[in-house]
């Protein structure tokens, strides 16, 4: 039995796509691989200094006998709390606040100017009045991220719900929701999509926050730890640091993504 | 019959920077319970606007309107939007059931209403999905089945085929006319289509445009029930269509005129 001149055409064209999909997936994965590759070849060789760019594998080495003595997770641990809180302290309020502003319309009004003029302030330059405030303590830490966090979540919240199509206000209010429905049924579930993309920009910046603000005032995390390695000349610990960071920020956006899939099924 | 619906002397004008535009004016008509009625006119003509004050989304400027109330739990209107009027972000049970459970009904009821509509409009086997894995015909399914499954004093409808093609627009008059059958609610219904309302209506509301107002109102004797190949033969039906198509092509006319000087 023999297909049709047409079905093996088609056949062949779909293992022509096939092949092309697995080639861009290898891509991905290469890239990081490959820099790294580079990196090892260049502090191998000497072609760069090794001193300042000690090889990816004596870093590994040195992030195993990290973690080998405890002193690593310590560090990792104060961080991840203060990321985690400070988030949830900057994004609860944001999302509760721009539920509110975006149905609103006064309170709308009222808040905006407020949050354009806050919002170019960096969160870290406020750090010196921040420590008068709470203290040299956590909370100052956890204050700092949260106040980075709350500004692109607020913004992508109230922008969420004003381009809520009107017709599904209007579906609402015909078939008599209330105002908490208003609030739970239609302006929460519809700004999601937008407000979870400003919950990824939070994350980001977070990390961005959290790294500064413990170079600045702390005595554990991860931040500190680059710093104080820098100063001491330690740059194989130093990059154990950056790499946690880099690790940190991919492993929080794939979260936020699968988040993101769950709250969102009907996108 | 009883009166179920009647409006008397409704206006609605819209003023916006030293601008008054009116667009409906001085609308007295009263709609028999029971009764299917479409309204009819070019767009523009403020025929959703008519309806929409109806809905009670937006008020009227002067003029009343009353729609007899005969079941104390019972909401006066619900009304099936066009097209994008499903809710995205629910499945197409809770889009059926939204109506039942902004009023807070007691959960049984919800599910036994719920569940007997989704049947009546042929979607129990699609109660979970989303309505974008829907076609546009099957969200109109949605839309009728929430509106219906409100059990309203009286129903409204806003072009809910327009954005159809040909065959599911069929399909859907005929399943409409079904369940409408079936309920006996009033319904008042907007379309551009003659077709459409002689398929559906017991009266058709000719309406004129600018400032909208009702200038005919026509009695579709045709027999019940009616089938849209039954109808496109009836002689009656023939006579009508040319009836309103002529007042119609008037109305066309008359606006083209009306912009051009």
């Amino acid at each position: 039995m023999s297909e049709s001149k047409a079905i093996q055409l088609e056949k062949q064209e779909w293992r022509r796509q096939r092949r092309q999909e697995r080639w861009k997936q290898l891509l991905t994965i290469a890239s990081p691989i490959f820099l790294l590759l580079v990196w090892e070849f260049l502090s191998r060789t000497g072609l760069v200094d090794a001193r300042f760019f000690p090889p990816p594998t004596a870093i590994i080495g040195t992030f195993l006998s990290m973690a080998a003595s405890g002193e690593l997770f310590s560090h990792i641990g104060i961080s991840l709390f203060r990321i985690i809180a400070g988030f949830l302290l900057g994004v609860i309020p944001a999302i509760s606040l721009g539920l509110l502003m975006g149905l609103y319309s006064p309170l709308r009004h009222f808040f905006s100017p407020l949050i354009m003029a806050l919002m170019p302030i960096p969160t870290l330059a406020l750090l010196p009045i921040i420590l008068i405030v709470f203290g040299v303590g956590e909370t100052s830490k956890v204050v700092t991220i949260a106040g980075s966090v709350f500004f692109p979540v607020i913004i992508n919240t109230v922008a969420g719900v004003v381009n809520i199509d009107r017709i599904y206000l209007d579906v609402a209010r015909n078939y008599g929701a209330s105002s908490k429905d208003f609030f739970l049924k239609i302006a929460l579930p519809g700004s999601l999509p937008v407000m979870m993309e400003g919950v990824q920009m939070g994350q980001a910046i977070a990390l961005l926050t959290i790294v500064a603000a413990e170079m600045m005032g702390a005595n554990a995390g991860i931040g500190y730890l680059i710093w104080t390695s820098y100063k001491a000349f330690l740059l194989k610990e130093m990059f154990v640091g950056l790499m946690l960071i880099s690790l940190f920020g991919y492993l929080f956006s794939l979260l936020l993504k699968g988040i993101q899939a769950k709250v969102v099924p009907w996108k | 019959m009883k009166e179920k619906i009647v409006i008397e002397a409704l206006t609605k004008a819209f003023y916006q920077k030293e601008k008054i535009h009116t667009a409906v004016e001085d609308i007295t008509v009263s709609i028999r319970d029971g009764e299917f009625v479409c309204l009819v006119g070019p767009s523009g003509c403020g025929k959703t606007t008519l309806l929409r004050i109806i809905a009670g989304l937006i008020k009227e400027s002067s003029g009343s309107y009353n729609i007899q109330r005969e079941k104390k739990e019972s909401p006066l209107q619900s009304m099936v939007f066009q097209e994008q009027g499903v809710i995205p972000w629910l499945t197409v049970r809770e889009n059926v059931a939204f109506g039942l459970k902004m009023r807070g009904l007691d959960k049984r009821i919800v599910k036994e209403r719920t569940d007997r509509f989704l049947e009546k409009v042929g979607l129990t086997a699609y109660a979970r999905q989303y309505p974008k894995e829907l076609s546009g015909g099957m969200k109109q399914r949605v839309s009728i089945a929430r509106a219906f499954a409100n059990d309203p004093e009286i129903l409204l409808m806003d072009e809910p085929f327009g954005a159809l093609d040909e065959q599911n627009k069929f399909i859907l008059q005929e399943e409409l006319l079904h369940i409408w059958a079936e309920t006996k609610k009033t319904v008042l219904f907007i379309t551009h289509s003659i077709d459409e309302a002689l398929l559906l209506a017991d009266r058709v509301l000719l309406m004129s445009a600018g400032p909208g107002s009702i200038v005919r109102d026509i009695t579709v004797d045709i027999e019940r029930p009616r089938t849209m190949e039954k109808v496109r033969a009836d002689p009656r039906a023939a006579e009508l269509f040319v009836e309103i198509w002529n007042h119609l092509q008037e109305e066309v006319q008359k606006g083209r005129k009306g912009n051009s000087s």
